[in-house]
C-alpha cells in the first residue's frame, strides 16, 4: 500500500481501522484470518474429542503393516505379504497406466472426431455430433458399467475355445476375447532387442532434424525439398533393417489354451478394458468438441489472408491455423487429460485395483485407517493436478500472443 | 488516376436494374446429395462406410427394440417370449419402474408426493430460465418452491418448512430495510432476524409436530432418480452462492482472503470427486460435533455442494475477469462502495457471460450424482447394480437397465446444455 | 518551469473565473512499480475555470486527472479538492468522489441497465435520493444533453455519440461541482465528435469547473481559460489558448502543436 502523505491527518484513531484505506485492508483480512482459525479450531477439536471418545488416535503405522490382500494387476512384484505402503504404490502404477492409456486414445478419437464435425460430408457431420451429445450427456459411470459388462457377460468364457470343435476361435491365432479379459501376443525382447528399439527412436529424431533442415534450405537458399517420402522411409528402413541384420531379436509370446484358461501372451483384464475404453470415449467427446471449436476460432479472415498472399491450403494449414488452432486447442484438453486422471478414480466401481481401489478401498477397509487413507488419497491427485497445472502455466505463458 | 481518363468514362445510372433469379443449376435434391456426400472420392468412401456402419448398428438394436417383451415377471419368462427375435426384455423396467424411480425403500402409497414436487420444479424453474417469457412475480414460486418440496418429499409438520420461510421473509425485510444505509448492516441484521425467527418458530414446530403432518420419510430411504434429481437440484442451488463469494473472494486484492480462497478452490478442483464422497461417508463424521447425527444424504449433499463451488466459482471469474475495467471504475467514479458496486454493476453483468458456464457446471454435477452408488447409496445406478440386478428375477439384463438409465440422464442432459445453447445465442443477440 | 501568470478574467471572455481555489496540486508524484509517471505536479484550479490539458501519449494527462479522483492513488505531495484533502481516509474519498464527476474515453455505461437507470443508480444508492426525485432530475440532465427520447432504450441501443452524452448527464445527476474528462472524443467517429464537444461546450458557459484531456484544439481555443501541456509525466508549458497556439514557448510544445495541427 501507498503512502500519501497527509499531515494533518495527526495521530491513529480506532475508527481508522475501518474507514481509512490504509488500514481498512488488514483489518478485513485479520477478520478473514480470526474467522478460518476459528474453523479450523471448531473442526480440529470435534476431531480429537471424536477420537478421544473412540479411542482412536492419527497414525501411519498401518502402511509398513501386511497388507494381506492380493492385486490382480502388478505393474511391480507384488504379494499380499507385501505392505499396504507397497499396495499403494502398485495401486499408483495402475492408476498411470490407465491414466495415459486413456489419455492417448481420448486424444485420437477426440481428434478424429473433432476434425470430421468440421467435414464437408453431411452423413460423417451428423453422426459425430450424434456420437459427441450421446456421450457427453450420460454419465460417464453408466458407460463404464456399459462397457464392463460387455467384457464380462457377453464374451464367452476361455473354456469355449476348447475342444475340436469349439464355441469360439482366436482372431488371427493371437488374440483371444474372453470375459476374464483380452489375451494378446506379448513382445520378447531377445539379445539385441533392445538395439532395434533404439534404432526405431534414433529414426524418429533422424525424421525430426530433416524436416529442420528442409527449412533451413527453404530459409538460406530458397529451394524446397521433399520431405514426406524420405520421411517415411526413415521410419520404416533402418528398424527393419536393423531387426533382420540382428536376426529376429524380438519374438512374439502367443497365448496359449492350457486347461481352463490362457497362459502366455498379455492378459488385459475387462475392469481395465471398461475404464479405458469408457475414459477414452467419454472424454474423446469433450475433445472433439475443443478441437471443433479451435479450429473454427481461428476466423475465416485468417485462412483468405494466407490464400490472398498465395499459399497453398496444406500450408495454410499447416503454417496459419494449426498453431494458431491449437494455441486454443492446448488448455482445454489438457484439463481433459487432469479430467481423465481424476475419472479414473471410479475402476472401484469395476473393481480395478487404481489407488483409489488399494489405498481408498481394501487398506481402508482392512485397517479401519479412513482420515489417513483419505488424506494420503486426496494428497496423491492433488499432487498429480497441482504439477500439471504449473507445467501448463508455463506452457500458456510462453505461447501468450504478444499484445500491447 | 488521371482526371482525363475519368472524365472520359463518367457515367451516371439512370434505371435500376431488376432483380433476377439466379441460373438453374441441376435440381436441388441431386445437387445437395453431390454437395454433401459425394463430393470426391474420399468423401464418396467416407459416406458408403459410415452408411455401412449405421447399418449394422441398426440390424442389431431395432429388432432389440421394436422386438421388445414389455410384460413379464421374471427374466426367463422374458427370454422365452421374445425367443428368436432378438426382442430386448424392457419387461424389467415396467416391473420394477418404481425402485427405479423412487428407489426400493420411500412409502408406494405416498409416490405421489415426490411425482408432485417434481412436476412443481418445472412451474418454479421455468421463471428463471425463461424470465423474457414469465412475469417476474410468478419468480414468488420460485422462491417458495424449496420449502414446497421439502415438505412434499420429506414430509413431516408444515411447520418446519414455514418456520425456514418465515425466518428467510422476515431476514430479508430487514435486509432490504438496512440495505440502503450500508451492506453490512443490512446483510448481518438479515442473518439476525431470520435466526430469531427460527429460535422462537423451533418451539412451535416442536410444540405441534402432528400439524398438517405428512407421513415422514427419512433421508436414508429416499433412492433412484428421486435421489439423483434431489441431489442434483439441491446442490447446484446451494453451491451458486457459495461458488460467486469464492469467486469474488478471489478477485480481492486483500492477499489473506484470496490466498484462503485459491487454496479452497484448487484443492477441491485438485481431487476426484470419489474422495470427496469418502470423506462425507467416512471422514466427515469425525470433524462434526460429538454427538451431532447429520444422515449420510446431508453430508453428502455438504460435500457435493463445497465441489460444485469450487467449479462455479471458476466459471464466474472467467466472467469477472471478462468485464471491462472501465466498469469498475465508473461504480468507483460515482461513488459506489464496493458492495454496491458489485451488487448493481458488476455481479449483474458477470453472471449474465457466466450462464453457459454454470449451465455445464450444473450438467456435469447431475452426472456426478450417480458417483454416490459407489459409497453405497441406491441412486438410480445403485439400484439397477444392487437390489435389480442382484435379484433372482432379473439377474443377468445389463442392456435395458443400463440403457434405460442412459437415456434418462441423455434426455435431462441434453435438455439443459440445448437451453444452455438457445440462451448463448440469447444473450449474444441481446443488447448489451 | 514557465510558470505564466494567468490572467483569470480573459480565457475564453463569457465568464469570470473566481478567486476560490478548487483543486490544488502541490509537488504530486506518482510512480506505477518503478516508473515515475507523474512528477512535480504544481496545479491550481479556480472555481468556474476550464483547463485543457493536451500532450503526447505516455505523457500522464490521464493519470494527473484519474488521481483528482482517486481512481489512480498518487505516492507523494497533496490534492486538495474543494477544501477536502484527498488522504486515505475513505469518507474524504467518498466525498471528493460526490463533488466531482467523471467522463471516460470509453464512455463506461453500465450495459446491463437502461439509460434512466444509468442516470439514476448513483443518486439513489449514494446520495439516497427518493427514485422519483431522482428520475426527474435524470431527465433534466437528459433532455439538456438532448436525448430524453432514448431513456428507456440500453446503452447498446445508442451511438457512440449519444452514449458519451448519456455518461456526461449520468455524472451530472449526481451535481457535480467540478468535471473531469478523460479523452471524451478520441473513441469517437468524426461525425459524433461535435455533438459532444457541443454539450460540453454548453456545460462550460453555465461555468462549471472543468478539466479536459483532450486533442481537440478548436475546442481549447472556443472554451479553455488556460491550456496545460504535458510531456513525460512533467507540466512542460501553460498559456491562456491564443498565446498557447500562437506563441508556444518550449521546443517540446511546437513540436507537438506542428504534429497535431501540421495536417
Amino acid at each position: 500500500m501507498s503512502a500519501l502523505t497527509d499531515p494533518q491527518q495527526g495521530g491513529f484513531r480506532p475508527s481508522m481501522l475501518l474507514s481509512d484505506t490504509r488500514y481498512r485492508s488488514y483489518t478485513f483480512q485479520f477478520i478473514a484470518l480470526i474467522c478460518l482459525i476459528g474453523v479450523i479450531a471448531f473442526l480440529l477439536g470435534n476431531l480429537f474429542d471424536n477420537l478421544a471418545a473412540q479411542g482412536l488416535n492419527i497414525s501411519y503405522d498401518f502402511l509398513g503393516a501386511p497388507s494381506g490382500y492380493d492385486i490382480n494387476q502388478r505393474p511391480i512384484p507384488y504379494d499380499s505379504q507385501s505392505t499396504h505402503f507397497r499396495a499403494s504404490i502398485v495401486g499408483i502404477l495402475n492408476t498411470l497406466i490407465i491414466a495415459v492409456l486413456a489419455c492417448i486414445t481420448a486424444t485420437v478419437i477426440g481428434v478424429i472426431a473433432g476434425v470430421l464435425r468440421l467435414s464437408s460430408n453431411w452423413l460423417v457431420r451428423k453422426i459425430m455430433s450424434v456420437y459427441v451429445e450421446a456421450f457427453r450427456n450420460v454419465p460417464v459411470l453408466i458407460w463404464i458399467l456399459i462397457i464392463f459388462s460387455i467384457m464380462t457377460v457377453s464374451l464367452p468364457a476361455p473354456s469355449a475355445f476348447r475342444g475340436d470343435d469349439p464355441d469360439t476361435t482366436m482372431l488371427f491365432n493371437a488374440f483371444a476375447l474372453t470375459n476374464r479379459g483380452i489375451y494378446t501376443p506379448i513382445p520378447v525382447m531377445g539379445a539385441g532387442g533392445w538395439i532395434v528399439v533404439a534404432t526405431f527412436f534414433a529414426s524418429l529424431i533422424g525424421i525430426f532434424a530433416l524436416r529442420r533442415y528442409a527449412v533451413r534450405i527453404l530459409y538460406d537458399q530458397g529451394r524446397i525439398i521433399p520431405t514426406f517420402w524420405p520421411s517415411v522411409a526413415i521410419f520404416f528402413l533402418p528398424t527393419l533393417l536393423m531387426f533382420f541384420i540382428l536376426g529376429r531379436p524380438i519374438t512374439l509370446e502367443y497365448p496359449e489354451l492350457s486347461g481352463f484358461n490362457f497362459q502366455g501372451g498379455l492378459q488385459i483384464r475387462g475392469s481395465l478394458i471398461a475404464l479405458w475404453f469408457a475414459l477414452a470415449i467419454y472424454t474423446g467427446a469433450f475433445i472433439a468438441e475443443n478441437v471443433r471449436a479451435g479450429i473454427q476460432a481461428i476466423s475465416t479472415g485468417q485462412s483468405e489472408a494466407a490464400g490472398a498472399l498465395g499459399l497453398r491450403p496444406n500450408r495454410i494449414m499447416n503454417l496459419i491455423i494449426l498453431p494458431q488452432a491449437l494455441r486454443i486447442i492446448i488448455p482445454p484438453l489438457v484439463s481433459q487429460y487432469l479430467n481423465i486422471t481424476k475419472n479414473s478414480s471410479l475402476a472401484i466401481a469395476v473393481g480395478y485395483m487404481d489407488i483409489t481401489g488399494t489405498l481408498g478401498g481394501i487398506t481402508l477397509n482392512q485397517t479401519g485407517r479412513a482420515i489417513e487413507s483419505v488424506l494420503l488419497l486426496m494428497l496423491f491427485y492433488l499432487i498429480i493436478s497441482l504439477s500439471i497445472s504449473t507445467v501448463m502455466n508455463f506452457y500458456n505463458n510462453s505461447v501468450k500472443l504478444r499484445e500491447r | 488516376m488521371s482526371d482525363t481518363h475519368a472524365q472520359s468514362v463518367a457515367y451516371v445510372r439512370d434505371t435500376v436494374i431488376p432483380q433476377a433469379p439466379p441460373p438453374a443449376l441441376e435440381a436441388g435434391a441431386v445437387k445437395w446429395v453431390r454437395t454433401n456426400l459425394f463430393s470426391g472420392w474420399f468423401n464418396s468412401i467416407l459416406t458408403v462406410v459410415t452408411l455401412y456402419l449405421v447399418y449394422l448398428l441398426l440390424s442389431v438394436a431395432l429388432p432389440w427394440i421394436v422386438n421388445g417383451v414389455w410384460r413379464a415377471s421374471d427374466i426367463r419368462e422374458c427370454r422365452e417370449l421374445a425367443g428368436a427375435s432378438g426382442g430386448g426384455c424392457f419387461a424389467v423396467i415396467t416391473d420394477r419402474w418404481e425402485q427405479l424411480i423412487f428407489g426400493f425403500k420411500y412409502p408406494s402409497d405416498q409416490y405421489w408426493r415426490p411425482t408432485f414436487a417434481f412436476v412443481m420444479l418445472f412451474g418454479a424453474i421455468a421463471p428463471v430460465l425463461f424470465s423474457k417469457v414469465f412475469p417476474r412475480q410468478l419468480l414468488v414460486l420460485t422462491a417458495l418452491y424449496p420449502f414446497l418440496a421439502f415438505y412434499l418429499i420429506w414430509g413431516g409438520t408444515i411447520l418446519i418448512p414455514l418456520v425456514a420461510m418465515a425466518g428467510i421473509a422476515a431476514g430479508y425485510v430487514v435486509y432490504s430495510r438496512l440495505v440502503a444505509r450500508s451492506f453490512a448492516t443490512g446483510f448481518f441484521g438479515g442473518i439476525v432476524a431470520a435466526v430469531l425467527v427460527w429460535w422462537l418458530g423451533g418451539f412451535v414446530a416442536a410444540e405441534e409436530p402432528r400439524f398438517l403432518a405428512l407421513d415422514p420419510v427419512a433421508s436414508r430411504d429416499m433412492g433412484g432418480f428421486m435421489l439423483n434429481l434431489i441431489l442434483g437440484v439441491v446442490c447446484v442451488s446451494l453451491s451458486l452462492p457459495l461458488g460467486i463469494m469464492l469467486a469474488l473472494g478471489r478477485q480481492s486484492h486483500l492477499p489473506v482472503v484470496k490466498g484462503i480462497c485459491v487454496v479452497f478452490i484448487e484443492f477441491i478442483r485438485g481431487v476426484p470427486l470419489i474422495t470427496l464422497l469418502f470423506v462425507a461417508n467416512v471422514v466427515l463424521a469425525y470433524f462434526l460435533p460429538p454427538g451431532s447425527n447429520f444422515d449420510l444424504i446431508l453430508r453428502v449433499i455438504i460435500m457435493i455442494t463445497l465441489f460444485a463451488s469450487a467449479y462455479i466459482a471458476e466459471v464466474v471469474r472467467g466472467g469477472l475477469a471478462a468485464l471491462e475495467k472501465g466498469q469498475y471504475e465508473a461504480a468507483d467514479s460515482l461513488g459506489l462502495d464496493y458492495a454496491q458496486a458489485m451488487r448493481l454493476i458488476i455481479l449483474p453483468q458477470a453472471l449474465k457471460i457466466s450462464i453457459p458456464g454454470i449451465v455445464n457446471v450444473a450438467v456435469g454435477l447431475f452426472k456426478d450424482t450417480t458417483l454416490v452408488s459407489v459409497i453405497s447409496m441406491f441412486d438410480l445406478v445403485g439400484m439397477i447394480r444392487g437390489p435389480i440386478l442382484a435379484s433372482t428375477d432379473w439377474n443377468g439384463v445389463y442392456w435395458e437397465l443400463f440403457g434405460f438409465a442412459a437415456l434418462l440422464f441423455f434426455v435431462v442432459c441434453y435438455g439443459i446444455s440445448q437451453y444452455s445453447q438457445w440462451l448463448e445465442r440469447q444473450l449474444a443477440t441481446d443488447h448489451r | 518551469m514557465a510558470m505564466i501568470d494567468t490572467d483569470k478574467d480573459t480565457g475564453a471572455g463569457q465568464m469570470k473565473v473566481s478567486d476560490e481555489v478548487a483543486i490544488s496540486i502541490e509537488n504530486m508524484n506518482k510512480w506505477f512499480g518503478t516508473f515515475h509517471v507523474l512528477r512535480d505536479i504544481d496545479l491550481t484550479v479556480y472555481r468556474g475555470e476550464r483547463i485543457v490539458i493536451c500532450g503526447p501519449s505516455g505523457s500522464g494527462k490521464s493519470t494527473l486527472i484519474r488521481c483528482i479522483n482517486a481512481l489512480e492513488e498518487h505516492q507523494a505531495g497533496k490534492i486538495t479538492v474543494d477544501g477536502t484533502v484527498l488522504s486515505s481516509d475513505l469518507k474524504n474519498i467518498d466525498k471528493i468522489r460526490s463533488e466531482v464527476g467523471m467522463c471516460f474515453q470509453h464512455f463506461n455505461l453500465f450495459p446491463h441497465l437502461t439509460i434512466l437507470e444509468n442516470c439514476t443508480l448513483a443518486p439513489i444508492w449514494v446520495r439516497k435520493t427518493p427514485k422519483k426525485k431522482a428520475e426527474e432530475t435524470a431527465m433534466h440532465f437528459l433532455n439538456k444533453v438532448k436525448i430524453p427520447e432514448q431513456a428507456d432504450k440500453y446503452p447498446g441501443q445508442l451511438s457512440g455519440g449519444q452514449q458519451q452524452r448519456v455518461a456526461i448527464a449520468r455524472s451530472l445527476c449526481m451535481q457535480p461541482r467540478i468535471m473531469l474528462f478523460d479523452e471524451p472524443t478520441s473513441a469517437l467517429d468524426p461525425e459524433m465528435i461535435k455533438e459532444v464537444l457541443d454539450t460540453m461546450i454548453e456545460l462550460a458557459e453555465e461555468g462549471m469547473t472543468m478539466l479536459c484531456v483532450t486533442h481537440e484544439m478548436g475546442f481549447a481555443r472556443q472554451v479553455a481559460h488556460r491550456v496545460i501541456f504535458m510531456d513525460q509525466g512533467q507540466i512542460v508549458e501553460q498559456n491562456k489558448p491564443e498565446e498557447f497556439f500562437m506563441n508556444p514557448k518550449s521546443d517540446r510544445t511546437k513540436l507537438f502543436l506542428s504534429q497535431i495541427l501540421g495536417h
